[in-house]
């Protein structure tokens, strides 16, 4: 995140109310990212919510703060462009799991290897919602859906696994049925400097029927209870892969120390983008080299 | 050998360094106050093949790399095979003779056969193979009585300071090859005028990049993609230097997307392409015109479809660059027809994407992108027009799509206090609330579709006022109008001269390089009186025909295609004239 500047607490609910379900888990998740960016003290004009397309795309509405309702699959290289033009924003890219893990899983992968200092919250219902009930890459197998009558045939993705895999450098799962332990969450990975993954189980209460709110919770359990250390990546790679009975939520891996992009970003050296006077006020050499 | 010019082509295989020994030789000859123009003949392969390059200059400025060439340096014996038939009257092939056969009974009259040991004399200089090119220079430097001491100065440019060794093999190497025409008293009785002028010699694609930079670009996403891929490369270069991002993204999707981004956050962003990342690009690129984000898209023409011909030219792309993106949104479109005009264009696609906050199409193809040519040096002193911006005194009035006569709303960067919204790529209000869900199909909201959607759409209007229609070049009434767009500029001007000079006809030349929005009035005026009409273009079915058609309802009487993947040689029009006209 940016720092905050002027150290007050704004707050960062909308006038438009959310067109989800009654009950949907992405409920928890908005609650959750006002409380906070409010905590952070962060100034709304100075925080931009990035989405995709879904029903939990939609999220940028709700909340008062500048936004980009962008394209299916989209997001974080909409949210790549704006933080590199504008190093002194906080950037939030958020969606569901069709339009990260799935249509935009080749940005969220090359996203992660260049650990840019933004969160990604994504609203993991395991199913598509907003296109009224097909699988998704996180449904599970045999899981019947409208685009699989005879049950899924395929593996799920595990977003866990793939971050650690792609270097993400702060890596998270919360439940929206524990909005206390959500909120905890988001505001680290908001906190964290480098790329933050929330991953957050988030029930369809219309298309889902098998991974509901009573699926999870007699199943998960906070890593931060159980005295997981953050650091220890092995570690981590053992919790990611942890999924049944027992599902793990909270930070799985944080990774210190590690060089966020803008901080290598050689252009940066002439200031930021935005900041930049514009043109070329010099041309000699490039004259010069052209000759 | 035409007075006043010369062409030398140098031929090889992929790996010999064939561009690279054009590239100097370009270099001496502009360092000398010619006029050049070059075409660079390659494949898709890293090792092996059949490349080579052409540089022509002249006294005069030049609009294309010319025909056949008057002087050929053979590397490999291909060249001698595929080339040396076709060498000019009285020009010269310089070959090694341990290494390469001229077909010496199907030469041309008057063709001079330099043999030199370019192998040989380079040994003694380096190691390296290459360095044989380097002595062939040498030789074509002394055959045209060029002053020695300008390759010299491109060798210290090229190398810089620090390699001293590689400068002096060089030149060594060169001095080897120009003293061996020298002693041999071989000369091509050809004299051309050194006035030492100083002029740039760039690409297209590099005049692009400096039109950005002089524009204030500074954000550049790209994927690598023949023939836009020098645009990434120099602007990589210069980023540290000029504070410029630019970002290799994993595919075009993520390039068209992060310029979406970064023109959202209020810098100028531009992303580059061809054909095939272009298609990628489409559903970015209407986000970015119904987001109102302005950005600048690049689209290097190559040959189509599909993978196509990936290091031959085309002018294929128009339909695709006019019917990109779903639904209708208002784009600009310019088709630069030299490398002047590259830089000219960028600059003026940066400010006009600012103006009407959309995206603007830059088309060239790969003989403009990729070929050299002289320019007068750039003035980077440019016109930088940033818009309407909304009033951060009045955040209560703001409303970020607000409908207005001129179709553009006043906009807001993020960061700026009062002035948050939501910029989506649903339908929406003024205020940026979104009509695509519980508020679609009510009363209200299909009329605010339909004045945000007019309110998009009229922009159009002012792009149209604010770019200058086609220019009409050579006589006022013609017996034969060719009609052209973007680069086909250089060979049509070049064909229409050589008619006037053959044959008692009047041909003149429509060319267009502000393509949409389309100056339907301009042209309706200028083509009323037009005794006949020709449309030249490179592809297969003329799409620019057909655009101009739908625009104004004029239909071409004849057309010249090409899509062989070759461009565009001034003979090729000059043959399709004299049939259309009956010349004998």
């Amino acid at each position: 995140m940016a720092e905050a500047i002027d150290g007050q607490a704004y707050d960062f609910k909308s006038g438009t109310k959310p067109t989800w379900c009654p009950g949907c888990g992405d409920y928890a998740v908005l609650n959750a990212l006002h409380k906070t960016l409010t905590n952070l003290k962060l100034e709304p004009w100075r925080v931009a919510v990035i989405s995709g397309i879904g029903c939990s795309s939609n999220l940028p509405h709700f909340l008062t703060a500048y936004g980009v309702h962008g394209i299916h699959g989209r997001a974080l290289p909409i949210a790549t462009g704006l933080k590199l033009a504008n190093p002194e924003l906080t950037v939030i890219g958020a969606g569901g799991d069709g339009d990260g893990y799935g249509i935009g899983a080749g940005h969220f992968v090359h996203t992660m290897r260049r650990n840019l200092d933004i969160t990604y919250i994504v609203m993991d219902n395991q199913i598509y919602g907003l296109t009224t009930g097909q699988a998704s890459p996180t449904s599970m197998m045999k899981m019947k859906t409208k685009s699989t009558p005879e049950g899924v045939i395929e593996n799920p993705i595990n977003p866990i696994a793939l971050a650690l895999a792609s270097g993400a450098t702060f890596i998270s799962r919360g439940f929206s049925g524990d909005a206390k332990g959500l909120a905890e969450i988001m505001e680290a990975a908001v906190r964290h400097k480098g790329f933050s993954l929330v991953d957050v189980l988030s029930p369809c209460v219309t298309y889902n029927k098998n991974n509901t709110y009573d699926y999870f919770r007699p199943k998960v359990y906070n890593l931060q209870k159980e005295n997981h250390d953050v650091k220890d990546i092995e570690a981590a790679w053992k919790k990611a892969l942890e999924w049944g009975d027992r599902i793990p939520t909270g930070i799985f891996y944080e990774a210190e120390g590690v060089p966020t992009y803008e901080e290598l970003e050689p252009a940066y050296k002439q200031g930021p983008p935005l900041k930049q006077r514009l043109g070329i006020a010099d041309p000699k050499d490039l004259i010069e080299e052209a000759m | 050998m035409r007075k006043g010019e010369i062409s030398f082509r140098i031929g090889g295989a992929a790996g010999d360094g064939v561009a690279s020994s054009a590239e100097t030789l370009s270099r001496v000859c502009s360092r000398s106050g010619l006029h050049a123009s070059t075409y660079s003949f390659y494949q898709s392969v890293i090792r092996g093949g059949h490349v080579w390059t052409q540089v022509r200059a002249g006294e005069k400025s030049l609009g294309c790399f010319g025909e056949d060439a008057d002087v050929l340096i053979c590397l490999n014996q291909d060249t001698a095979d595929y080339h040396a038939k076709n060498v000019t009257e009285n020009g010269a092939i310089i070959y090694d003779p341990n290494a390469v056969e001229v077909p010496k009974a199907e030469l041309r009259n008057g063709v001079k056969t330099v043999e030199i040991p370019l192998l040989e004399l380079a040994r003694t200089f380096s190691t390296a193979q290459i360095m044989k090119n380097t002595v062939a220079i040498g030789a074509a430097v002394s055959l045209l009585n060029m002053d020695f001491d300008i390759f010299v100065s491109v060798m210290k440019s090229q190398f810089g300071a620090k390699k001293q060794d590689v400068i002096d093999a060089n030149v060594g190497a060169a001095k080897a090859g120009h003293d061996f025409i020298m002693k041999n008293n071989i000369s091509l009785g050809h004299s051309l005028k050194f006035t030492m002028q100083r002029r740039m010699l760039v690409t297209g694609n590099e005049a692009i990049a400096m039109g950005a930079l002089a524009a204030g670009v500074k954000f550049h996403a790209q994927y690598p993609m023949t023939p836009s891929s020098s645009i990434l490369h120099y602007l990589a270069a210069h980023g540290a230097k000029y504070g410029v991002v630019v970002k290799q993204s994993e595919d075009e999707i993520a390039s068209i997307n992060m310029a979406v981004g970064a023109g959202f956050g209020g810098v100028r962003a531009m992303t580059a392409t061809s054909g095939g990342g272009f298609s990628l690009m489409v559903e970015g690129l209407g986000l970015a015109g119904m987001l109102e984000v302005p950005l600048v898209a690049v689209l290097a023409q190559r040959g189509g479809p599909s993978t196509g011909m990936p290091t031959k030219t085309e002018q294929g792309d128009l339909n695709l660059a006019m019917g990109a993106g779903q639904g209708d949104w208002p784009r600009g479109i310019i088709a630069p027809r030299n490398q002047q005009e590259c830089f000219d264009a960028t600059v003026k696609a940066f400010n006009l994407a600012e103006i009407y906050q959309t995206p603007i199409i830059v088309m060239t193809d790969l003989i403009l992108s990729e070929s050299y040519s002289t320019v007068e040096t750039f003035d980077f002193n440019v016109p930088i027009i940033r818009g309407l911006r909304a009033d951060e005194t009045k955040p209560d009035e703001f409303k970020r799509y607000l409908v207005t006569e001129s179709g553009v709303s006043p906009r807001s960067i993020p960061g700026q206090k009062g002035l948050v919204h939501i910029a989506g790529s649903d339908e929406h209000l003024e205020d940026g609330t979104l009509i695509s869900d519980v508020l679609s199909g009510l009363p209200s909201s299909i009329e605010g579709r339909i004045k945000m959607h007019d309110k998009r759409m009229r922009k159009l209007k002012g792009m149209l006022k604010d770019t200058p229609g086609p220019e009409l070049w050579g006589p006022d009434r013609a017996d034969l109008t060719l009609v052209s767009w973007g680069a086909t500029q250089g060979p049509a001007r070049e064909a229409i001269e050589r008619v006037a000079g053959e044959h008692n006809v009047k041909v003149n030349s429509l060319e267009y390089c502000y393509i949409f929005p389309f100056h339907s009035d301009e042209t309706a005026a200028l083509l009323k009186d037009a005794s006949m009409t020709m449309a030249v273009e490179g592809n297969y079915t003329g799409q620019f025909a057909r655009l101009l058609r739908a625009e104004t309802g004029i239909g071409m009487d004849h057309h010249l295609h090409k899509y062989d993947g070759e461009p565009f040689e001034p003979r090729h029009i000059v043959r399709k004239i004299e049939e259309v006209l009956k010349l004998g």
